[in-house]
Formats: C-alpha cells, sequence, structure tokens
C-alpha cells in the first residue's frame, strides 16, 4: 500500500517533499503527488508517515486503499 | 547547502554589534519618554531613543525595525519558503488571495533564482528599497535550502541590500551558524508564550526530528527552542525582535512574562501585534469566534510592558511577499511574469545619492522638532491626548483626509509627541464593512483620538467628525508630524486652561479585521 495526495487540499507548500525519505513525492501542475512505486509509508524509517506529520492540512495525505499494505508487498 | 554555507559571499557595510553591545541591549532597562536632549520617544519611536549608537546604526535604515525609518526606506519579502513545521491557530495554509493582507499570505511562489531576479528588479525601480526579508508564507528555517539560497544569490548581486528572516524559531538553533555566515543581521522571532500550557491553546501541533507532537508537549519544544535559538544570535552578536500575537483571553496577560523572558536573553525589541481574526479567514481562530483586541486593550498591553524594553508599535503585519513601504504594497508591480525578461541595471549611486537626500531631510525634522518641543519647556500638565494624522510618508502630514488608507496615531504630553501605534482604514472586501460608509469606519478606528491632522478635509466629514468629538485640524498641512503634533497640544492645553474646551477621557477603537483591497 502506499500513500497519496488529496489534490483538492493540497497547497504545494512543497513541506512533504524535502521529509520523504524514498524520495516519491514530487511536484506536478497544482499539487503534489506521491509515486506508489517508491512510497513504503515510512516502514523501516520513522515510527509515522512523515508526509502525514508534516501535512498542514488535515486528511491530505491519506492511504491509497488501491495498493496492498506496504508489508504485503515485502 | 554546508558549502554555500563557508563561502563569505556578503559584504554588509554595517557594524556589527561585539558582544558588549549585545549586553547593553540586555540590560536596557526602560526608556526615556522624556523628551529633550536630542533623544526621541521611546522604542522604534522617532529617532534613536536611548539605543545603543552601535544598534542604532544598524537598524536606523530598517523600515521594520526603525518606526522612523519605515517613512523612508522599503522593505520586501520574497516569498520562497512555502512550507511550515508548526501549526498555529491563527494560520490558515489554505486560503491564498490576492486581495488579503496580513501575515502567511502570498500570491505566487517563488524559486531563490526568480526571487532574486525580482530583487534586482525592485531595487532598481525603488532606490529606497533597502531590506529584503523572507517570511514565508511558511518558515524560512523549514525550508533551509531555498531560504539560504536566496540569500547567496542577492548578497552577489546587490551587497548593499540588508538580508532579514522571520521565522518561528523552532529550526533556529539548528541554523544559528549558517544565519551568521550569511551576514544576515537582523532576526525576528514569532513567540507567543513560554508557558506550554498556554502553547497548547495556540499551537495544535509541531513537528520536530521526524515526529509530530501535540498540545502541551509540542508546545514545549516549541518554547524552549525558540529561547535556547534567541540566547544564540543574542550571543553572535546578531540583532533580534520578537514579534508577539496578542490573543485576548489566551495570552494577553502572559505577554508580561514572555516580554521579561525575551529582553532577559537579548531581544533588542519586542513588537506585540494584534491578532487578526475573522471567520472568512478560515483559520481555527477565525471559526471558533475568538476575538482580537480593542486598539486600547493593545495599546494598555504595550504601554505595560515598555517600561521593560523597547516597544514596536508600527508593525502593519504584512504580507509574505509585500514589496515598497510599509502600509503600501506594490507586489503587483513586480510579478514574475512582468520581471524576468526585465533587463536590470543595479545602479548603487542612485541608490547612494538617495539615501543622502534622506539623511538631511531626517536631521531637518528632528531640528524642526526639538524647536517646538523646547516651547512646551516649563508647561504643567497631566493632560494626554492621542491624535490621528494622514500621512504619505516622509514624516509630514501630506495626506488628504478621504485618501487615507491609515492614520497615524500618537500620544502628546507634555513629554512631547509620542507615536504609538496606526489605523488602518482602508476599504475592504466581502465580509468587511464594505457596504457601509466609509466615514463611519474611520471614526471607529480613530474614536480614542482627540483630534485628526490632515493635509485637506471637505466640509462634509469635517461636520461629522466634530460631532463624533474628534476635531479636524488642516492648519499644519505638509509640516513635519511631530512638529506640529507638540504645536496641536500646546494650544490644546491652552484651551482646556482658558476654559474654551474640556477635556474628556476618550473612548476605545477598532482594529480592522476584514481582509484588505489590495492597494
Amino acid at each position: 500500500m502506499a500513500y497519496t495526495i488529496v489534490a483538492e487540499n493540497c497547497t504545494s507548500c512543497a513541506a512533504c517533499e524535502a521529509e520523504c525519505p524514498n524520495v516519491a513525492i514530487s511536484a506536478k501542475d497544482f499539487a503534489f503527488v506521491i509515486n506508489p512505486k517508491k512510497c513504503t509509508e515510512c516502514i523501516g524509517y520513522f515510527d509515522d508517515p512523515q508526509c502525514v506529520a508534516v501535512c498542514p492540512i488535515d486528511a491530505t495525505c491519506i492511504i491509497d486503499t488501491v495498493y496492498p499494505r506496504y508489508q504485503a508487498r515485502a | 547547502m554546508q558549502g554555500v554555507a563557508q563561502q563569505p559571499v556578503v559584504q554588509l557595510t554595517v557594524l556589527q554589534p561585539s558582544s558588549e553591545t549585545m549586553q547593553k541591549i540586555a540590560g536596557h532597562k526602560g526608556c526615556a519618554t522624556q523628551g529633550g536632549s536630542g533623544k526621541a520617544s521611546c522604542g522604534s519611536g522617532a529617532g534613536q531613543g536611548d539605543l545603543a549608537p552601535e544598534i542604532w546604526e544598524k537598524i536606523k535604515n530598517h523600515p521594520c525595525y526603525s518606526e522612523e525609518a519605515h517613512h523612508h526606506y522599503a522593505r520586501m519579502h520574497v516569498a520562497v519558503a512555502p512550507a511550515c513545521n508548526i501549526q498555529c491557530n491563527y494560520c490558515n495554509r489554505k486560503y491564498d488571495c490576492a486581495n488579503e493582507s496580513r501575515p502567511g499570505v502570498v500570491s505566487e511562489k517563488l524559486t531563490p533564482e526568480q526571487a532574486a531576479k525580482k530583487v534586482l528588479a525592485v531595487a532598481s525601480t525603488i532606490p529606497q528599497m533597502t531590506v529584503l526579508g523572507i517570511a514565508g508564507p511558511g518558515d524560512p528555517l523549514a525550508n533551509p535550502a531555498k531560504t539560504f539560497k536566496t540569500f547567496e544569490l542577492i548578497a552577489k548581486t546587490a551587497p548593499d541590500i540588508k538580508l532579514c528572516l522571520s521565522t518561528n524559531g523552532l529550526m533556529l538553533p539548528d541554523r544559528v551558524d549558517t544565519i551568521k555566515n550569511f551576514n544576515v543581521d537582523h532576526v525576528t522571532i514569532t513567540i507567543n508564550m513560554t508557558d506550554p500550557e498556554i502553547g497548547a491553546k495556540i499551537y495544535p501541533w509541531v513537528y520536530y526530528k521526524h515526529k509530530r507532537y501535540t498540545g502541551v508537549e509540542g508546545a514545549k519544544i516549541l518554547s524552549e527552542r525558540q529561547l535556547q535559538g534567541l540566547e544564540m544570535l543574542t550571543e553572535r552578536g546578531i540583532l533580534c525582535k520578537v514579534n508577539s500575537v496578542m490573543i485576548p483571553g489566551v495570552n494577553d496577560k502572559h505577554l508580561v512574562e514572555v516580554n521579561r523572558a525575551v529582553k532577559s536573553r537579548g531581544a533588542f525589541l519586542h513588537n506585540i501585534m494584534p491578532l487578526i481574526s475573522a471567520p472568512e479567514h478560515g483559520t481555527v481562530f477565525g471559526l471558533t469566534g475568538q476575538r482580537g483586541p480593542s486598539a486600547q486593550e493593545l495599546k494598555a498591553l504595550q504601554d505595560g510592558c515598555e517600561g521593560e524594553m523597547n516597544m514596536m508599535r508600527h508593525c502593519r503585519q504584512c504580507r509574505a511577499d509585500a514589496v515598497g513601504l510599509l502600509g503600501e504594497d506594490r507586489s503587483a508591480e513586480f510579478t514574475t511574469d512582468k520581471i524576468m525578461d526585465r533587463e536590470v541595471d543595479y545602479d548603487l549611486e542612485t541608490r547612494k545619492a538617495y539615501q543622502e537626500k534622506v539623511e538631511e531631510e531626517r536631521q531637518a525634522k528632528v531640528a524642526a522638532k526639538q524647536a517646538e518641543l523646547e516651547t512646551l519647556a516649563g508647561e504643567r500638565s497631566d493632560i494626554k491626548v492621542l491624535v490621528a494624522v494622514a500621512t504619505k510618508g516622509s514624516g509630514r502630514i501630506n495626506e488628504h483626509f478621504g485618501h487615507a488608507k491609515e492614520f497615524q496615531v500618537y500620544e502628546l504630553s507634555t513629554a512631547g509627541a509620542k507615536f504609538v501605534g496606526h489605523r488602518r482604514v482602508d476599504l475592504y472586501c466581502q465580509g468587511g464593512y464594505g457596504e457601509e460608509d466609509s466615514l463611519d469606519t474611520v471614526i471607529r478606528a480613530i474614536n480614542d483620538c482627540a483630534a485628526v491632522l490632515v493635509a485637506k478635509i471637505g466640509g462634509c466629514p469635517k461636520e461629522t467628525l466634530r460631532k463624533a468629538g474628534i476635531e479636524p485640524v488642516d492648519k499644519y498641512a505638509l509640516e513635519f508630524i511631530e512638529q506640529s503634533a507638540i504645536a496641536y497640544f500646546r494650544e490644546y492645553v491652552e484651551k482646556v486652561k482658558t476654559g474654551e474646551i474640556q477635556h474628556v477621557e476618550p473612548g476605545d477603537a477598532a482594529i480592522r479585521q476584514g481582509a484588505l483591497v489590495a492597494a
């Protein structure tokens, strides 16, 4: 599984981009996006997903249920 | 980033204060509000006050630190730092309105390269632009690479421009040495509390060392880092101003303690600002109906802290991309699409010539005030009155009443004229007072003043003002503000003595809360 950014909530502040240990986040048009292939939900790096922890808008960095949990993939 | 920080790229001509200077700041107690002997009123007032000469030399041309300088010198903010590492209940990161003027709001974000180009374009168009600040819209030190790259580029191409930054302080201890290496000589820290219990009501969370801390725990980390950062700046001789947002019922009484805490750690100036809060801003405080202070509540707190240290009263709480003199915003002239193709010729000589002319004008103003002040010598009276002044700048009464976007407020007594604040009366967009008669808005804003000194005023508003107990005075048109205010006061006291007028305690006044229609 991976995190995803709700585009209409994103303010493009770029806070998440610098914190992502997987360099999975980049700017796209009017919002930032998370590359699901790179996202590990921060497992193995930090206790909390960093994009969620630093994002100024609640419910903007959320689990993308399209993908299986990260552990399941490992 | 590390490599960049090592290069001595900045050559500012301002003096670096010694540690002795900083001790003088730290040891500075109270301030002489008495006029005479060449000293101006207190704090960020009309002149040097009782600041150490080395500090005055550093701040005298800085519009955000010297009330007197803001008449002559302009500043600009570049919005290169969008990310933030804390959440404040008076801030809404989703809000971005071109017509809005308050901290944290910008119209476009810039890359460091765009920012450097913009600074050159502005500095070559506005010779009085002497200060470049990075104030967000997030926190400069939550965006260290972008912030310091911008400083590096500007220091190379415009070495006479002073660099400063405004931070929440969370990452300050880690960055103090980089700040020092870039010769950033002015730092502002926003400190709203030193008690984490109070902090928990202002800050929902802080993001620190890869973890989000909420409530008291988060506020405690923030407070400790802020005070540590302040001490480290002081040790290195970097001038530090502290901003505090006055939130009635939350930290208003506590700010007296904050004032003591920051003074003892070497902050040279304290700027207590009113909370800006309205539901349409979408902030937590706006939505919960938390009110801001009235003009008199703010003044009482500032006056209460003044015995402790220098207070700043001319802050315009400007946008994170503001350009121009305080109280004006020319950012729309310098949008990215307008400046990127522009050929810029950075003319140091023209800038110098302008600044020399300003110095002459300033000296004339001080001399005029001194002469007028002497006429008050020997006068004994307990009367204190506030007057509002319509000015476009240069320290003169040179604005038409109906054109004024703000009024400056002076407190007059036998000690002289002391600048105590300003009141914005500009037009408001939706949710504000747009439908109302603007004269009512003006009267509400200066309701605590006995008179309003203007360059010109129509017959109709004159009558309405008089009925509201505010005397319109146009006989000092184009004269220096303080000189005229003192002359007005002398006449006022005379009239009270002869019984021609009665001195009455004024009412309170409102501080603008609505959204500003961009100038």
